[in-house]
């Protein structure tokens, strides 16, 4: 029988008043009985519209009318066929841009809570499945993978299963790309991440941590070495500033310093090393997941936190879930609000921060209306601590030191999109690296892709 | 892991160690660093290479034990591991073409400065070096320095060793004698490098120094490592650690390497290093 509510299942949080206050995930997740209640909102919709909406093609509604009928394990099945990493993008697709967009159901009400549910049979899976995983007949060819981030790992996985010998090389001391040094604790918890890479390993991957390619070892020193095609799955890390007056005082950090302090470092918790600014006073400068993310780490630090955006809420590119969970965490929102520059108390910290007004003009090239300050409206917002989430580019290392890959304007690594071929014979890239900031699951998809372009690749040789 | 295969006290406060680490053996060149993490707990710690051999895969690190993480460093054993060593980071001096060079260094920041003298040496470069210390007691690195350079003067602020006084008066008593310098390298204290790079500006004697900022990553990722050089933002972990000594902000770098003192210092007697030993 169909469930015809308007509404989702609600999905339990933790109380938004206690949450800010610890790194505990916000969203508990479904019971059996929540999903199966969910799942019958789906009307299994012949021409699939969801389905289109989803960058791996998720085959939404035949994974849904398996939790319909309690078949947890069959849902997973149909998930994992083309998702290798569920319980994460079910925790942090922009679902409402994506697959829940095109839901018939959102018509009228409510879309089906495509995302709840994926996450629900991810988290059911990982704690009812045993099912080791056999690692495949090695099929006597190396990949190399640079980047433990959703592309690298995606790609990783897929090769791994068609038999090859694959090795991450990895920059940083712990695998998970952005998942593991971005995206904080409340929002993808770690053991997730560390589950997935487990998996990983099960199927004989190496990875090879500490290790930054470029300067430990070349891409072509690499391929030297006996690695028959290389995967570029380096992300875009590379933080901007914006240029303004007191930028460098102490207190200013970018969201990946401040992100990659609180949870790559673990500085919020008792017991580990790394220090953080434990401000009375924080404000987030961006509009993005990351600014969220940041905005939200202060808060649980113990700060009053003011997110300063320059264009209205409508524009906003976070989730919009994250925008709902932060204001009901008592962060501040200032839009239509731009810094012109941050004050120093004396001794080379901020004091405040001196903003304009925005209004919005005429459409720009993202087609997206431009802001535009108004003229006297200045005024000083008190903080101790300015996080700038302006967004991020492409690290230059790995095509400043591989010769015949290209970039564009942005830095951003040029790749065939149907392919993910780079310029460079047995070079492929995708992800972060190859779009500029964008999403897990599209970097996921250009993992995948370039996956099965190396083994086209590879097996033509 | 990897593993301390020589531990040496080079003064009360200063440790050499040997790093198993074959990969980076390979690679290092003089004016790079590496990144190293205690254990799972720790910070990402920046030191410079200060040596490295290819053959027998091991790099060399000297620190001085000023903090946490340091002091919990200076405390393993050779034959003890280590969880996280990453490397060769920053950009290589560039030491090619140089002909009468002057290596200046303060402190434990003569170890840092001592393999840009070796590889200015092992270029035929005429080396200079000024070695300076608070004291005789804390004097490091003095045979290796004799060994890669024409004249090593060493200088001590109290006078118990060496000739009395500070590393700029003998760098500007030896431009006054008439050495023409193509190049002064100086690594030590934040203020010493200021006062170098004064030194030498008016005579137009280009100066680099190694800049210490604090780094998280190491690979341009975080930011926390920006610098102000000729008025622009630098990363010092990717566009450096090495800059134009004329160019930099050292009041600004000074207040920003500061930001996390009060804390460290405040709970350093909880130290989790008194209470646990590394294994
Ligand atoms: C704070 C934050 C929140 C976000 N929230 C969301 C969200 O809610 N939903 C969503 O869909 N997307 C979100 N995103 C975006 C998403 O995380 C990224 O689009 C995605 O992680 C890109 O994956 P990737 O594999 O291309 O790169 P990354 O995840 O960036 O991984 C790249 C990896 O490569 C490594 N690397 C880089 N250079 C080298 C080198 N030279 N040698 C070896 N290794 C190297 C890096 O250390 C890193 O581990 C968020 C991003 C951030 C920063
Ligand atoms: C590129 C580079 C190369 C260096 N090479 C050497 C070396 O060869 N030998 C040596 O003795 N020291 C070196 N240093 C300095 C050394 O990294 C710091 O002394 C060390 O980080 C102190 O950490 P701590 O926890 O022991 O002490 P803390 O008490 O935490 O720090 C003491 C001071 O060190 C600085 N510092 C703290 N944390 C960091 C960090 N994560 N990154 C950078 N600086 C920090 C701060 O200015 C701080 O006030 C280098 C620094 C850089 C950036
Ligand atoms: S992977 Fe993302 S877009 Fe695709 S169905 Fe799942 S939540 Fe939706
Ligand atoms: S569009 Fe919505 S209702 Fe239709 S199949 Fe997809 S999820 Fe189900
Ligand atoms: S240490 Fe993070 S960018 Fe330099
Ligand atoms: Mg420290």
């Amino acid at each position: 029988m169909k469930n015809m509510s308007q509404y989702k299942v609600e999905m339990p949080v933790q109380d938004p008043l206690v949450r800010n206050k610890n790194f505990e995930e916000v969203a508990l997740g479904y019971t059996p009985e929540m999903a199966m209640e969910e799942a019958a909102r789906c009307l299994g919709c012949k021409h699939r519209p969801c389905v289109e909406g989803c960058p791996v093609s998720v085959q939404i509604p035949d994974f849904i009318a398996r939790v319909a009928e309690g078949d947890f394990a069959g849902a997973y099945r149909v998930i994992r066929q083309t998702n290798a990493l569920p319980a994460v993008c079910g925790r942090v697709c922009p679902q409402e841009s994506q697959c829940e967009s095109r839901c018939v159901r959102g018509i009228k009400g409510e879309p089906v809570a495509i995302g709840r549910l994926e996450r629900f049979v991810a988290d059911w899976a990982r704690e009812n499945l045993t099912g080791e995983e056999v690692p495949p007949v090695f099929n006597g060819h190396r990949v190399a993978v640079i980047g433990a981030g959703p592309a690298g790992l995606t790609c990783a996985g897929e090769l791994a299963k068609l038999g090859y010998g694959v090795t991450i090389f990895e920059a940083l001391h712990t695998p998970g790309g952005v998942l593991s040094y971005g995206i904080p604790e409340f929002r993808l918890p770690k053991y997730i991440v560390a589950k997935e890479v487990e998996g990983l390993q099960k199927l004989g991957v190496e990875i090879r941590t500490n290790m930054v390619i470029g300067r430990v070892e070349s891409v072509d020193e690499l391929m030297d070495e006996g690695y028959e095609a290389v995967f570029i799955g380096s992300g875009a890390g590379l933080p901007s500033f914006m240029g303004i007056e007191g930028e460098a005082l102490s207190g200013v950090y970018s969201a990946n310093e401040y992100l990659t302090r609180v949870n790559l470092m673990k500085a919020y918790r008792e017991g580990y090393d790394t220090p953080i600014r434990r401000s009375r006073s924080t404000i987030v400068v961006g509009g993005g997941n990351v600014a969220m993310d940041a905005a939200r780490c202060a808060k649980r630090l113990g700060a009053e936190v003011t997110v300063v955006y320059r264009r209205s809420e409508e524009e906003m590119p976070a989730r919009r879930e994250e925008i709902h969970h932060a204001k009901e965490e008592k962060v501040q929102f200032r839009l239509l609000c731009n810094p012109v520059r941050i004050l120093d108390d004396g001794n080379g910290n901020v004091r405040a921060v001196e903003c304009i007004e925005m209004q919005l003009g005429e459409p720009d090239a993202s087609g997206r209306r431009r802001p535009e300050p108004v003229a006297g409206s200045e005024f000083l917002i008190e903080a101790d601590t300015v996080i700038m989430a302006l967004g991020t580019s492409p690290n230059p290392l790995l095509h400043r030191t591989t010769p015949g890959i290209t970039v564009n304007r942005r830095g951003c690594i040029i790749a065939n999109e149907a392919t993910m071929a780079t310029e460079k014979a047995g070079v492929y890239a995708g992800g972060d690296a190859v779009t500029g900031a964008a999403t897990v699951i599209l970097a996921m998809g250009a993992g995948k892709t370039a996956a099965a372009s190396i083994h086209e690749y590879l097996s033509q040789k | 892991m990897f593993k301390i295969i020589k531990k040496k006290q080079l003064n009360s406060a200063v440790t050499l160690m040997e790093i198993e680490a074959p990969y980076i053996a390979k690679k290092a060149k003089a004016g790079q660093f590496i990144i190293f993490r205690v254990d799972e707990h720790g910070e990402r710690i920046p030191l410079t290479i200060a040596d490295s051999d290819a053959e027998r895969g091991t790099v060399t690190i000297i620190y001085q034990a000023v903090g946490r993480s340091t002091i919990m460093l200076s405390q393993m054993n050779e034959g003890d591991s280590i969880l996280d060593f990453v490397g060769p980071l920053g950009t290589a001096t560039h030491l090619d073409g140089y002909k009468k060079v002057c290596v200046v260094g303060g402190g434990v920041g003569n170890a840092i400065a001592y393999p840009s003298a070796k590889a200015l040496f092992n270029n035929g470069a005429e080396v200079d070096v000024i070695a300076g210390f608070r004291s005789k007691d804390i004097v490091i690195l003095e045979d290796e320095f004799k060994a890669v350079c024409s004249h090593l003067y060493i200088t001590t602020d109290d006078g118990t060793y060496g000739e009395k006084g500070f590393v700029t008066n003998k760098l500007q008593s030896l431009i006054d004698a008439g050495n023409q310098y193509d190049l002064v390298i100086a690594i030590g204290p934040i203020p010493m490098m200021k006062f170098v790079s004064k030194v030498t500006e008016p005579y137009g004697i280009k100066t680099l120094v190694s800049l210490n900022p604090i780094m998280i990553d190491g690979t341009g990722m975080c930011g926390g490592c920006r610098v102000t050089v000729g008025g622009e933002i630098k990363f010092a972990c990717v566009d450096g650690p090495d800059f134009d000594g004329h160019q930099v902000d050292y009041d600004e770098l000074m207040k920003r390497n500061s930001f996390y003192k009060e804390r460290e210092h405040c709970d350093v007697d909880t130290c989790r290093m008194l209470n646990a030993k590394p294994e």
